[in-house]
Protein backbone atom coordinates (compact mmCIF):
# COMPACT_ATOMS: atom_id res chain seq x y z
CA UNK A 1 0.00 0.00 0.00
CA UNK A 2 1.42 3.52 -0.90
CA UNK A 3 0.97 6.34 1.26
CA UNK A 4 0.84 10.13 -0.06
CA UNK A 5 1.47 13.49 1.88
CA UNK A 6 -1.58 14.36 0.49
CA UNK A 7 -3.47 11.52 1.57
CA UNK A 8 -3.22 12.28 5.38
CA UNK A 9 -6.68 14.15 5.78
CA UNK A 10 -9.57 12.75 4.88
CA UNK A 11 -11.92 14.97 3.01
CA UNK A 12 -15.24 13.13 2.33
CA UNK A 13 -17.45 10.60 4.25
CA UNK A 14 -16.28 8.13 1.87
CA UNK A 15 -12.76 7.81 2.53
CA UNK A 16 -14.07 6.94 6.01
CA UNK A 17 -13.54 3.31 5.81
CA UNK A 18 -14.64 1.32 9.09
CA UNK A 19 -12.50 -1.40 10.09
CA UNK A 20 -14.78 -4.68 11.73
CA UNK A 21 -13.47 -7.35 14.15
CA UNK A 22 -14.59 -10.26 14.70
CA UNK A 23 -15.85 -10.42 18.40
CA UNK A 24 -13.35 -12.78 19.34
CA UNK A 25 -10.83 -10.16 18.47
CA UNK A 26 -12.22 -7.68 20.39
CA UNK A 27 -12.09 -9.74 23.73
CA UNK A 28 -9.36 -11.92 23.39
CA UNK A 29 -6.72 -9.25 22.10
CA UNK A 30 -7.73 -6.60 25.06
CA UNK A 31 -7.14 -9.55 27.72
CA UNK A 32 -4.06 -10.72 26.27
CA UNK A 33 -2.84 -6.89 26.11
CA UNK A 34 -3.82 -7.11 30.06
CA UNK A 35 -2.09 -10.09 30.39
CA UNK A 36 0.95 -9.11 28.83
CA UNK A 37 1.21 -6.28 31.63
CA UNK A 38 0.79 -8.04 34.56
CA UNK A 39 2.65 -11.46 33.58
CA UNK A 40 5.47 -10.60 31.06
CA UNK A 41 7.74 -7.97 33.56
CA UNK A 42 7.76 -10.40 35.59
CA UNK A 43 10.52 -11.87 33.64
CA UNK A 44 11.78 -8.48 31.39
CA UNK A 45 10.49 -6.02 34.01
CA UNK A 46 11.51 -3.01 31.57
CA UNK A 47 8.52 -4.00 29.75
CA UNK A 48 6.46 -2.84 32.74
CA UNK A 49 6.59 0.86 30.79
CA UNK A 50 4.49 -0.76 28.00
CA UNK A 51 1.66 0.71 28.02
CA UNK A 52 -0.45 -2.39 25.48
CA UNK A 53 -3.75 -1.66 26.74
CA UNK A 54 -3.63 1.84 25.79
CA UNK A 55 -2.63 1.04 22.24
CA UNK A 56 -5.35 -1.81 21.86
CA UNK A 57 -7.52 0.77 23.02
CA UNK A 58 -6.60 3.48 20.50
CA UNK A 59 -6.16 1.12 17.66
CA UNK A 60 -9.70 -0.15 17.75
CA UNK A 61 -11.32 3.56 18.33
CA UNK A 62 -9.26 4.46 15.58
CA UNK A 63 -10.08 1.93 13.17
CA UNK A 64 -13.85 1.73 14.46
CA UNK A 65 -14.18 5.26 14.10
CA UNK A 66 -16.93 5.42 16.41
CA UNK A 67 -16.59 7.54 18.96
CA UNK A 68 -19.10 5.68 21.83
CA UNK A 69 -17.46 2.58 20.37
CA UNK A 70 -13.99 4.22 21.29
CA UNK A 71 -14.86 5.84 24.54
CA UNK A 72 -16.93 1.96 25.78
CA UNK A 73 -13.34 -0.06 24.47
CA UNK A 74 -11.80 2.61 26.94
CA UNK A 75 -13.57 2.49 29.48
CA UNK A 76 -13.96 -1.54 29.94
CA UNK A 77 -10.00 -2.03 29.24
CA UNK A 78 -9.47 0.95 31.50
CA UNK A 79 -11.95 -0.56 34.43
CA UNK A 80 -10.09 -4.21 33.81
CA UNK A 81 -7.17 -2.57 34.51
CA UNK A 82 -7.90 -1.02 37.28
CA UNK A 83 -9.36 -4.35 38.73
CA UNK A 84 -5.75 -5.96 38.71
CA UNK A 85 -4.21 -2.77 39.98
CA UNK A 86 -3.75 -1.06 43.57
CA UNK A 87 -5.98 1.79 42.66
CA UNK A 88 -9.17 2.98 43.29
CA UNK A 89 -11.71 1.39 40.36
CA UNK A 90 -11.90 4.39 37.63
CA UNK A 91 -8.71 6.01 37.66
CA UNK A 92 -7.37 4.41 34.57
CA UNK A 93 -11.41 3.81 33.35
CA UNK A 94 -12.00 7.41 33.45
CA UNK A 95 -8.54 8.00 31.21
CA UNK A 96 -9.04 5.43 28.81
CA UNK A 97 -13.00 6.77 28.35
CA UNK A 98 -11.34 9.96 26.98
CA UNK A 99 -8.72 8.96 25.03
CA UNK A 100 -11.29 6.28 23.18
CA UNK A 101 -13.08 8.73 22.85
CA UNK A 102 -10.43 11.16 21.45
CA UNK A 103 -8.97 8.24 19.24
CA UNK A 104 -12.41 7.68 17.67
CA UNK A 105 -12.59 11.59 17.13
CA UNK A 106 -9.11 11.62 15.44
CA UNK A 107 -9.82 8.36 13.46
CA UNK A 108 -13.12 10.14 11.71
CA UNK A 109 -10.68 13.09 10.53
CA UNK A 110 -7.33 11.67 9.94
CA UNK A 111 -5.73 9.11 7.61
CA UNK A 112 -4.83 6.14 10.52
CA UNK A 113 -3.54 3.92 7.91
CA UNK A 114 -0.36 6.04 7.14
CA UNK A 115 2.61 4.71 9.57
CA UNK A 116 3.88 8.11 10.06
CA UNK A 117 0.56 9.09 11.31
CA UNK A 118 0.06 6.18 13.91
CA UNK A 119 3.41 6.87 15.14
CA UNK A 120 2.57 10.43 15.99
CA UNK A 121 -0.31 8.93 17.36
CA UNK A 122 0.84 6.37 19.64
CA UNK A 123 3.04 9.17 20.95
CA UNK A 124 0.71 12.07 21.53
CA UNK A 125 -1.68 9.49 23.29
CA UNK A 126 0.82 7.94 25.12
CA UNK A 127 1.73 11.11 26.53
CA UNK A 128 -1.91 12.72 26.47
CA UNK A 129 -2.67 8.91 29.12
CA UNK A 130 0.27 9.89 30.73
CA UNK A 131 -1.07 13.42 31.66
CA UNK A 132 -4.61 12.68 32.04
CA UNK A 133 -4.15 10.06 35.09
CA UNK A 134 -1.38 12.74 36.34
CA UNK A 135 -3.93 15.10 36.78
CA UNK A 136 -6.90 12.48 38.40
CA UNK A 137 -4.10 11.52 40.87
CA UNK A 138 -3.62 14.77 42.12
CA UNK A 139 -7.17 16.13 42.07
CA UNK A 140 -9.14 12.87 42.70
CA UNK A 141 -6.97 11.51 44.98
CA UNK A 142 -4.63 13.57 46.50
CA UNK A 143 -1.56 12.45 45.37
CA UNK A 144 1.72 13.96 45.19
CA UNK A 145 2.66 12.53 42.03
CA UNK A 146 5.16 14.31 39.54
CA UNK A 147 4.84 14.44 35.75
CA UNK A 148 7.96 13.30 34.54
CA UNK A 149 8.25 15.00 31.55
CA UNK A 150 11.62 13.57 30.26
CA UNK A 151 10.51 10.15 30.89
CA UNK A 152 7.15 10.34 29.88
CA UNK A 153 8.28 11.64 26.34
CA UNK A 154 11.05 8.99 25.95
CA UNK A 155 8.09 6.30 27.19
CA UNK A 156 6.10 7.75 24.70
CA UNK A 157 8.22 7.68 21.73
CA UNK A 158 8.99 3.73 22.97
CA UNK A 159 5.02 2.88 22.97
CA UNK A 160 4.64 4.79 19.81
CA UNK A 161 7.46 2.88 17.84
CA UNK A 162 5.28 -0.89 19.41
CA UNK A 163 2.36 0.70 18.59
CA UNK A 164 2.73 0.57 14.90
CA UNK A 165 4.27 -2.95 14.30
CA UNK A 166 1.18 -3.93 16.62
CA UNK A 167 -1.19 -1.62 14.03
CA UNK A 168 0.52 -3.44 11.23
CA UNK A 169 -0.42 -7.14 13.17
CA UNK A 170 -3.87 -6.22 14.07
CA UNK A 171 -4.53 -5.13 10.56
CA UNK A 172 -4.27 -8.68 10.15
CA UNK A 173 -7.09 -9.50 12.20
CA UNK A 174 -9.64 -7.17 10.29
CA UNK A 175 -12.61 -8.53 8.86
CA UNK A 176 -12.18 -8.22 5.07
CA UNK A 177 -15.18 -6.32 3.02
CA UNK B 1 -35.65 17.18 19.80
CA UNK B 2 -33.98 14.03 18.29
CA UNK B 3 -31.54 16.27 15.96
CA UNK B 4 -30.20 17.98 18.96
CA UNK B 5 -29.83 14.43 20.93
CA UNK B 6 -28.37 13.10 17.72
CA UNK B 7 -25.82 16.12 17.74
CA UNK B 8 -24.81 15.56 20.86
CA UNK B 9 -25.01 11.94 21.44
CA UNK B 10 -21.41 11.29 21.57
CA UNK B 11 -20.57 13.78 23.91
CA UNK B 12 -23.40 13.35 26.17
CA UNK B 13 -21.80 9.73 25.80
CA UNK B 14 -18.73 10.28 26.79
CA UNK B 15 -19.84 12.48 29.74
CA UNK B 16 -22.77 10.28 31.23
CA UNK B 17 -19.85 7.32 31.25
CA UNK B 18 -17.17 9.30 33.09
CA UNK B 19 -19.76 10.65 35.50
CA UNK B 20 -20.84 6.95 36.18
CA UNK B 21 -17.08 6.24 36.88
CA UNK B 22 -16.66 9.21 38.90
CA UNK B 23 -19.59 8.14 41.29
CA UNK B 24 -17.70 4.69 41.55
CA UNK B 25 -14.55 6.35 42.45
CA UNK B 26 -16.02 8.71 45.26
CA UNK B 27 -17.97 6.12 46.32
CA UNK B 28 -14.69 4.35 47.03
CA UNK B 29 -12.72 7.00 48.18
CA UNK B 30 -15.33 8.27 50.53
CA UNK B 31 -16.19 5.05 52.29
CA UNK B 32 -12.80 3.61 51.97
CA UNK B 33 -14.17 0.84 50.10
CA UNK B 34 -13.73 -1.35 47.72
CA UNK B 35 -16.07 -2.26 44.68
CA UNK B 36 -15.07 -5.77 45.48
CA UNK B 37 -17.04 -7.60 42.50
CA UNK B 38 -15.66 -6.22 39.49
CA UNK B 39 -12.01 -6.72 41.13
CA UNK B 40 -13.37 -10.32 41.99
CA UNK B 41 -14.37 -10.59 38.22
CA UNK B 42 -11.01 -9.43 37.16
CA UNK B 43 -9.15 -11.26 38.80
CA UNK B 44 -10.59 -14.48 38.68
CA UNK B 45 -10.62 -14.06 34.76
CA UNK B 46 -6.77 -13.45 34.77
CA UNK B 47 -5.10 -15.32 37.41
CA UNK B 48 -6.15 -18.61 36.23
CA UNK B 49 -4.61 -17.72 32.39
CA UNK B 50 -1.44 -16.39 34.43
CA UNK B 51 -1.01 -19.34 36.43
CA UNK B 52 -1.76 -21.66 33.22
CA UNK B 53 0.87 -19.37 31.49
CA UNK B 54 3.37 -19.95 34.35
CA UNK B 55 2.79 -23.89 34.86
CA UNK B 56 3.46 -24.40 31.05
CA UNK B 57 6.25 -21.84 31.81
CA UNK B 58 7.93 -23.63 34.48
CA UNK B 59 6.86 -27.08 32.94
CA UNK B 60 8.40 -26.65 29.78
CA UNK B 61 11.48 -24.87 31.62
CA UNK B 62 11.75 -27.20 34.32
CA UNK B 63 12.01 -30.30 31.47
CA UNK B 64 14.76 -28.71 29.93
CA UNK B 65 16.56 -27.90 32.80
CA UNK B 66 15.92 -31.56 34.66
CA UNK B 67 15.43 -33.91 31.60
CA UNK B 68 17.55 -32.16 28.96
CA UNK B 69 20.42 -30.19 30.69
CA UNK B 70 20.93 -30.99 34.42
CA UNK B 71 19.10 -33.87 35.05
CA UNK B 72 17.83 -33.75 38.80
CA UNK B 73 20.85 -31.22 39.72
CA UNK B 74 17.72 -28.35 39.03
CA UNK B 75 15.51 -31.00 41.79
CA UNK B 76 18.52 -31.11 44.30
CA UNK B 77 19.10 -27.34 44.15
CA UNK B 78 15.34 -26.86 45.11
CA UNK B 79 15.52 -28.87 47.81
CA UNK B 80 18.80 -27.52 49.06
CA UNK B 81 17.43 -23.66 48.48
CA UNK B 82 14.28 -24.25 50.40
CA UNK B 83 16.00 -26.11 53.29
CA UNK B 84 18.08 -22.79 53.55
CA UNK B 85 15.71 -20.82 53.39
CA UNK B 86 13.86 -22.92 56.51
CA UNK B 87 17.38 -22.67 58.06
CA UNK B 88 17.70 -19.29 57.28
CA UNK B 89 14.55 -18.73 59.20
CA UNK B 90 15.58 -21.19 61.99
CA UNK B 91 18.97 -19.11 62.74
CA UNK B 92 17.12 -16.10 62.77
CA UNK B 93 15.36 -16.88 65.44
CA UNK B 94 17.67 -18.90 67.18
CA UNK B 95 20.14 -16.37 67.39
CA UNK B 96 17.57 -13.40 68.44
CA UNK B 97 16.87 -15.49 71.46
CA UNK B 98 20.36 -16.57 71.92
CA UNK B 99 21.66 -12.86 71.49
CA UNK B 100 19.19 -11.53 74.69
CA UNK B 101 19.02 -15.06 77.09
CA UNK B 102 21.13 -17.32 78.24
CA UNK B 103 21.40 -20.77 76.00
CA UNK B 104 19.02 -23.18 78.46
CA UNK B 105 16.55 -20.22 78.52
CA UNK B 106 16.61 -19.28 74.86
CA UNK B 107 15.60 -23.21 74.22
CA UNK B 108 13.71 -23.23 76.11
CA UNK B 109 11.58 -20.52 74.82
CA UNK B 110 11.95 -22.03 71.53
CA UNK B 111 10.84 -25.36 72.71
CA UNK B 112 7.47 -23.56 74.03
CA UNK B 113 6.95 -20.89 71.67
CA UNK B 114 6.89 -22.24 67.41
CA UNK B 115 8.06 -19.82 64.94
CA UNK B 116 5.13 -17.56 62.80
CA UNK B 117 2.84 -19.93 60.91
CA UNK B 118 3.07 -18.98 57.38
CA UNK B 119 2.01 -20.02 53.84
CA UNK B 120 4.30 -20.50 50.78
CA UNK B 121 3.21 -18.56 48.15
CA UNK B 122 4.34 -18.62 44.24
CA UNK B 123 4.12 -14.30 42.38
CA UNK B 124 1.93 -15.10 39.11
CA UNK B 125 1.94 -11.78 37.92
CA UNK B 126 2.22 -7.94 38.85
CA UNK B 127 -0.15 -5.42 38.87
CA UNK B 128 -0.98 -3.25 35.80
CA UNK B 129 0.46 0.35 35.71
CA UNK B 130 3.39 1.52 34.43
CA UNK B 131 4.86 2.12 37.75
CA UNK B 132 3.48 -1.32 39.57
CA UNK B 133 4.86 -2.08 43.14
CA UNK B 134 2.12 -4.80 43.53
CA UNK B 135 2.57 -8.29 42.59
CA UNK B 136 -0.68 -11.22 42.74
CA UNK B 137 0.77 -14.27 44.32
CA UNK B 138 -0.88 -17.41 43.84
CA UNK B 139 -2.49 -18.62 47.08
CA UNK B 140 -5.96 -16.79 48.37
CA UNK B 141 -8.93 -16.77 50.84
CA UNK B 142 -9.47 -20.14 49.88
CA UNK B 143 -5.51 -20.74 51.35
CA UNK B 144 -6.59 -18.88 54.99
CA UNK B 145 -4.74 -15.61 53.38
CA UNK B 146 -6.61 -12.48 54.12
CA UNK B 147 -5.94 -8.52 53.83
CA UNK B 148 -3.54 -6.98 55.68
CA UNK B 149 -1.19 -10.34 56.35
CA UNK B 150 2.63 -9.86 56.48
CA UNK B 151 4.24 -11.08 53.13
CA UNK B 152 8.26 -12.42 54.03
CA UNK B 153 11.12 -14.30 52.50
CA UNK B 154 13.92 -15.74 54.95
CA UNK B 155 15.97 -12.45 54.08
CA UNK B 156 13.48 -9.82 55.22
CA UNK B 157 9.88 -8.51 54.35
CA UNK B 158 8.84 -7.90 51.31
CA UNK B 159 5.01 -6.55 51.55
CA UNK B 160 1.55 -7.00 52.75
CA UNK B 161 -1.41 -8.21 51.21
CA UNK B 162 -3.80 -5.99 49.84
CA UNK B 163 -6.62 -7.76 48.96
CA UNK B 164 -7.46 -11.44 48.70
CA UNK B 165 -9.39 -13.46 46.19
CA UNK B 166 -9.79 -16.98 46.16
CA UNK B 167 -7.88 -17.82 44.14
CA UNK B 168 -4.99 -15.44 44.24
CA UNK B 169 -4.01 -12.20 46.34
CA UNK B 170 -2.55 -8.96 45.56
CA UNK B 171 0.65 -8.19 47.56
CA UNK B 172 1.56 -4.42 48.14
CA UNK B 173 5.41 -4.61 47.52
CA UNK B 174 7.89 -2.12 50.65
CA UNK B 175 8.91 0.00 47.56
CA UNK B 176 5.22 1.40 46.95
CA UNK B 177 4.40 5.05 47.83
CA UNK B 178 1.30 3.59 50.12
CA UNK B 179 3.10 1.24 51.88
CA UNK B 180 4.56 1.76 55.33
CA UNK B 181 5.39 -0.25 58.50
CA UNK B 182 6.75 0.13 61.95
CA UNK B 183 10.51 -0.09 62.14
CA UNK B 184 13.10 -0.06 64.98
CA UNK B 185 17.20 0.25 64.00
CA UNK B 186 19.41 -2.60 65.71
CA UNK B 187 21.90 -0.87 67.57
CA UNK B 188 20.19 2.31 68.96
CA UNK B 189 16.38 0.72 69.12
CA UNK B 190 15.32 4.40 67.53
CA UNK B 191 11.71 4.04 66.09
CA UNK B 192 10.83 5.12 62.82
CA UNK B 193 7.98 4.19 59.76
CA UNK B 194 8.92 2.55 56.97
CA UNK B 195 7.76 4.25 53.55
CA UNK B 196 8.51 3.12 49.65
CA UNK B 197 9.21 5.46 47.41
CA UNK B 198 8.03 3.93 44.24
CA UNK B 199 11.83 2.39 43.09
CA UNK B 200 14.18 0.63 44.69
CA UNK B 201 14.78 2.06 48.16
CA UNK B 202 12.65 2.57 51.00
CA UNK B 203 12.84 5.85 53.52
CA UNK B 204 12.92 5.54 57.30
CA UNK B 205 10.13 8.78 58.54
CA UNK B 206 10.12 10.46 61.50
CA UNK B 207 13.06 10.12 62.96
CA UNK B 208 14.07 12.81 65.16
CA UNK B 209 17.15 14.55 64.13
CA UNK B 210 18.59 14.18 67.52
CA UNK B 211 18.46 10.38 67.44
CA UNK B 212 21.67 8.56 66.39
CA UNK B 213 21.18 6.32 63.08
CA UNK B 214 24.27 5.22 61.25
CA UNK B 215 24.83 3.99 58.22
CA UNK B 216 24.82 0.46 57.80
CA UNK B 217 23.12 -0.23 60.88
CA UNK B 218 19.96 -2.89 60.59
CA UNK B 219 16.43 -2.02 60.97
CA UNK B 220 13.91 -4.12 62.00
CA UNK B 221 10.10 -4.66 62.13
CA UNK B 222 8.58 -3.20 65.45
CA UNK B 223 5.66 -4.53 65.30
CA UNK B 224 3.47 -1.33 66.75
CA UNK B 225 2.28 -1.79 63.16
CA UNK B 226 0.39 -5.14 63.83
CA UNK B 227 1.25 -6.38 60.40
CA UNK B 228 4.49 -7.72 60.76
CA UNK B 229 6.01 -9.57 63.71
CA UNK B 230 8.36 -7.77 65.65
CA UNK B 231 12.01 -8.68 64.89
CA UNK B 232 12.21 -9.49 61.06
CA UNK B 233 14.95 -8.12 59.33
CA UNK B 234 13.56 -5.15 56.86
CA UNK B 235 17.01 -3.49 55.26
CA UNK B 236 20.40 -1.66 56.36
CA UNK B 237 20.52 2.50 56.15
CA UNK B 238 22.79 3.47 53.14
CA UNK B 239 21.83 6.90 53.95
CA UNK B 240 21.82 8.67 57.40
CA UNK B 241 21.74 12.46 57.68
CA UNK B 242 19.70 15.16 59.44
CA UNK B 243 17.01 16.35 57.78
CA UNK B 244 14.40 19.18 58.47
CA UNK B 245 12.17 18.36 60.28
CA UNK B 246 13.16 14.75 60.69
CA UNK B 247 16.36 12.99 59.40
CA UNK B 248 16.61 11.82 55.65
CA UNK B 249 17.16 7.91 56.37
CA UNK B 250 17.12 6.03 52.74
CA UNK B 251 17.52 1.96 52.90
CA UNK B 252 17.69 -0.99 50.87
CA UNK B 253 14.87 -3.54 51.50
CA UNK B 254 16.80 -6.52 51.71
CA UNK B 255 13.58 -9.18 50.88
CA UNK B 256 13.52 -7.18 47.53
CA UNK B 257 17.35 -7.76 47.19
CA UNK B 258 17.09 -10.56 45.06
CA UNK B 259 13.79 -9.80 43.57
CA UNK B 260 10.32 -11.09 44.19
CA UNK B 261 9.37 -15.09 43.06
CA UNK B 262 8.09 -16.49 46.16
CA UNK B 263 7.58 -15.28 49.17
CA UNK B 264 6.29 -16.43 52.78
CA UNK B 265 2.31 -15.21 53.95
CA UNK B 266 2.51 -15.22 57.70
CA UNK B 267 -0.60 -16.19 58.81
CA UNK B 268 0.24 -16.13 62.62
CA UNK B 269 2.95 -14.19 63.33
CA UNK B 270 5.07 -14.10 66.50
CA UNK B 271 6.80 -11.38 67.85
CA UNK B 272 10.90 -12.03 67.95
CA UNK B 273 13.42 -9.94 69.77
CA UNK B 274 15.60 -7.79 68.04
CA UNK B 275 19.08 -9.33 67.65
CA UNK B 276 21.64 -7.29 69.94
CA UNK B 277 24.14 -4.87 68.74
CA UNK B 278 28.03 -6.54 69.07
CA UNK B 279 29.64 -4.05 70.82
CA UNK B 280 32.85 -4.21 72.28
CA UNK B 281 31.99 -5.63 75.71
CA UNK B 282 32.28 -9.19 75.20
CA UNK B 283 34.28 -11.60 76.78
CA UNK B 284 38.15 -10.85 75.65
CA UNK B 285 41.27 -12.48 76.23
CA UNK B 286 43.57 -11.69 78.87
CA UNK B 287 47.21 -12.57 78.75
CA UNK B 288 48.80 -14.28 82.00
CA UNK B 289 50.42 -12.03 84.18
CA UNK B 290 54.54 -11.62 84.17
CA UNK B 291 56.18 -14.87 86.00
CA UNK B 292 57.89 -13.23 88.78
CA UNK B 293 54.57 -11.35 90.01
CA UNK B 294 52.39 -14.55 89.73
CA UNK B 295 52.73 -15.49 93.12
CA UNK B 296 52.27 -11.57 94.44
CA UNK B 297 49.27 -11.92 92.20
CA UNK B 298 48.07 -15.21 93.57
CA UNK B 299 44.34 -15.02 93.03
CA UNK B 300 42.12 -15.55 95.71
CA UNK B 301 39.36 -16.84 94.05
CA UNK B 302 39.34 -20.93 93.01
CA UNK B 303 41.51 -20.85 90.33
CA UNK B 304 42.80 -23.70 88.50
CA UNK B 305 46.23 -23.93 87.35
CA UNK B 306 44.56 -23.91 83.61
CA UNK B 307 42.61 -20.87 84.42
CA UNK B 308 43.83 -17.38 82.96
CA UNK B 309 44.56 -15.53 86.82
CA UNK B 310 42.22 -13.20 88.04
CA UNK B 311 43.22 -9.23 89.06
CA UNK B 312 44.21 -8.79 92.53
CA UNK B 313 43.50 -6.47 95.42
CA UNK B 314 44.64 -5.20 98.02
CA UNK B 315 41.70 -7.49 99.90
CA UNK B 316 42.81 -10.20 98.43
CA UNK B 317 46.23 -10.08 98.99
CA UNK B 318 45.61 -9.52 102.83
CA UNK B 319 43.49 -12.79 102.62
CA UNK B 320 46.05 -14.96 101.42
CA UNK B 321 48.82 -13.36 103.84
CA UNK B 322 46.42 -14.74 106.48
CA UNK B 323 45.93 -17.87 104.77
CA UNK B 324 49.62 -18.41 104.98
CA UNK B 325 49.82 -17.07 108.21
CA UNK B 326 47.14 -19.36 109.60
CA UNK B 327 48.36 -22.12 107.43
CA UNK B 328 51.80 -22.29 108.83
CA UNK B 329 50.63 -22.04 112.62
CA UNK B 330 47.87 -24.85 112.12
CA UNK B 331 44.87 -22.71 112.19
CA UNK B 332 41.94 -23.70 110.47
CA UNK B 333 39.39 -20.99 109.68
CA UNK B 334 35.51 -21.92 110.01
CA UNK B 335 36.87 -24.70 113.07
CA UNK B 336 38.31 -23.10 115.74
CA UNK B 337 35.65 -23.05 119.21
CA UNK B 338 34.71 -20.07 120.55
CA UNK B 339 37.03 -18.47 123.14
CA UNK B 340 40.21 -21.01 121.53
CA UNK B 341 43.54 -19.19 120.80
CA UNK B 342 43.37 -17.42 117.61
CA UNK B 343 46.53 -17.16 115.05
CA UNK B 344 49.02 -14.40 115.94
CA UNK B 345 48.26 -12.65 112.52
CA UNK B 346 51.31 -10.15 113.12
CA UNK B 347 53.62 -12.60 112.37
CA UNK B 348 55.54 -12.07 108.88
CA UNK B 349 54.24 -15.47 107.05
CA UNK B 350 57.29 -18.08 105.91
CA UNK B 351 59.35 -15.69 108.44
CA UNK B 352 62.75 -17.65 109.14
CA UNK B 353 63.03 -17.54 113.33
CA UNK B 354 66.96 -16.69 114.16
CA UNK B 355 69.23 -19.22 114.02
CA UNK B 356 69.72 -19.43 118.02
CA UNK B 357 66.00 -19.11 119.22
CA UNK B 358 65.22 -22.17 116.41
CA UNK B 359 68.05 -24.22 117.75
CA UNK B 360 67.27 -23.46 121.26
CA UNK B 361 63.65 -23.74 120.47
CA UNK B 362 64.35 -27.23 119.29
CA UNK B 363 66.98 -28.53 122.11
CA UNK B 364 64.86 -27.30 125.16
CA UNK B 365 61.35 -27.39 126.20
CA UNK B 366 60.90 -24.71 127.85
CA UNK B 367 61.40 -24.08 131.60
CA UNK B 368 57.57 -23.25 132.45
CA UNK B 369 57.24 -27.07 130.52
CA UNK B 370 54.60 -24.92 128.37
CA UNK B 371 54.80 -26.08 124.33
CA UNK B 372 55.38 -23.17 122.18
CA UNK B 373 52.36 -21.47 120.25
CA UNK B 374 52.75 -22.99 117.00
CA UNK B 375 53.55 -26.41 118.46
CA UNK B 376 50.23 -26.61 120.22
CA UNK B 377 47.04 -28.24 119.43
CA UNK B 378 45.48 -25.57 117.35
CA UNK B 379 42.45 -26.08 120.30
CA UNK B 380 44.38 -26.13 123.42
CA UNK B 381 43.31 -23.62 125.75
CA UNK B 382 46.23 -20.72 126.52
CA UNK B 383 47.60 -21.30 129.90
CA UNK B 384 46.61 -18.58 132.37
CA UNK B 385 48.27 -15.51 132.49
CA UNK B 386 49.03 -15.89 128.95
CA UNK B 387 48.02 -13.13 127.12
CA UNK B 388 45.51 -14.56 124.14
CA UNK B 389 47.17 -12.36 121.82
CA UNK B 390 50.22 -11.89 122.31
CA UNK B 391 51.89 -9.25 120.22
CA UNK B 392 55.33 -9.85 118.60
CA UNK B 393 57.65 -6.95 117.43
CA UNK B 394 55.75 -5.16 114.43
CA UNK B 395 57.98 -5.00 111.37
CA UNK B 396 57.90 -1.55 110.00
CA UNK B 397 56.81 -2.98 106.95
CA UNK B 398 53.55 -4.55 108.62
CA UNK B 399 52.01 -1.98 110.69
CA UNK B 400 48.99 -1.68 108.80
CA UNK B 401 48.46 -5.36 108.76
CA UNK B 402 47.35 -5.44 112.15
CA UNK B 403 45.14 -1.88 112.64
CA UNK B 404 41.75 -2.27 113.06
CA UNK B 405 40.76 -0.51 109.84
CA UNK B 406 42.06 -3.94 108.21
CA UNK B 407 39.37 -6.83 106.92
CA UNK B 408 39.01 -9.23 109.45
CA UNK B 409 40.84 -12.21 108.48
CA UNK B 410 38.27 -15.50 107.55
CA UNK B 411 37.33 -17.68 110.61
Amino acid sequence: MRYSDEHVMLHTQRDTRISRFKGWVLVLVPLAAILFQVYIPLFFQFLAYLELPLIVTVYFALMRRSPIGGLLVGAIVGLAQDSLSKNPLGMFGITKTIIGYVAASVGQRLDVDHPLIRLILGFFFFVFHQFIFWVLSRALLGQQMNFETQRTLVLGLLNAIVAVSLFHFLDKLKERT
Amino acid sequence: MDTLLNRYRNITVLLLVIFAQLILLAYQVKNDKDVRLIRLAAVTAVTPLARAIETVRGGTDGFLQNYVLLRDARSENGRLRSELGKLKLENQFLRTELGTADRAKALGVFEARSPSKMIAARVIATATGASASAVFVDRGSTSGVEKGMAVVTPDGIVGKVLASYPTASQVLLATDPGFAAGVVSQKNHVRGILKGQGHGNCRVDYVQNEEKVETGEWFYTSGDDRIFPKGMQVGRVTVARAGNPFQEITLDPIGLANGVEEVLIVLEGVHQEIPEFKTAAQPMYIAPPVPGAAKEAQPVSASGPNRAPALTTDADKITTRYREIGAEQGHKFGENLPGSKPADFNVEPNAEPKAGEKAGAEAKPRADGETPANQRPPNAKPPAGVSPSPRSPVSPSQPKAASPAQPKPPQ
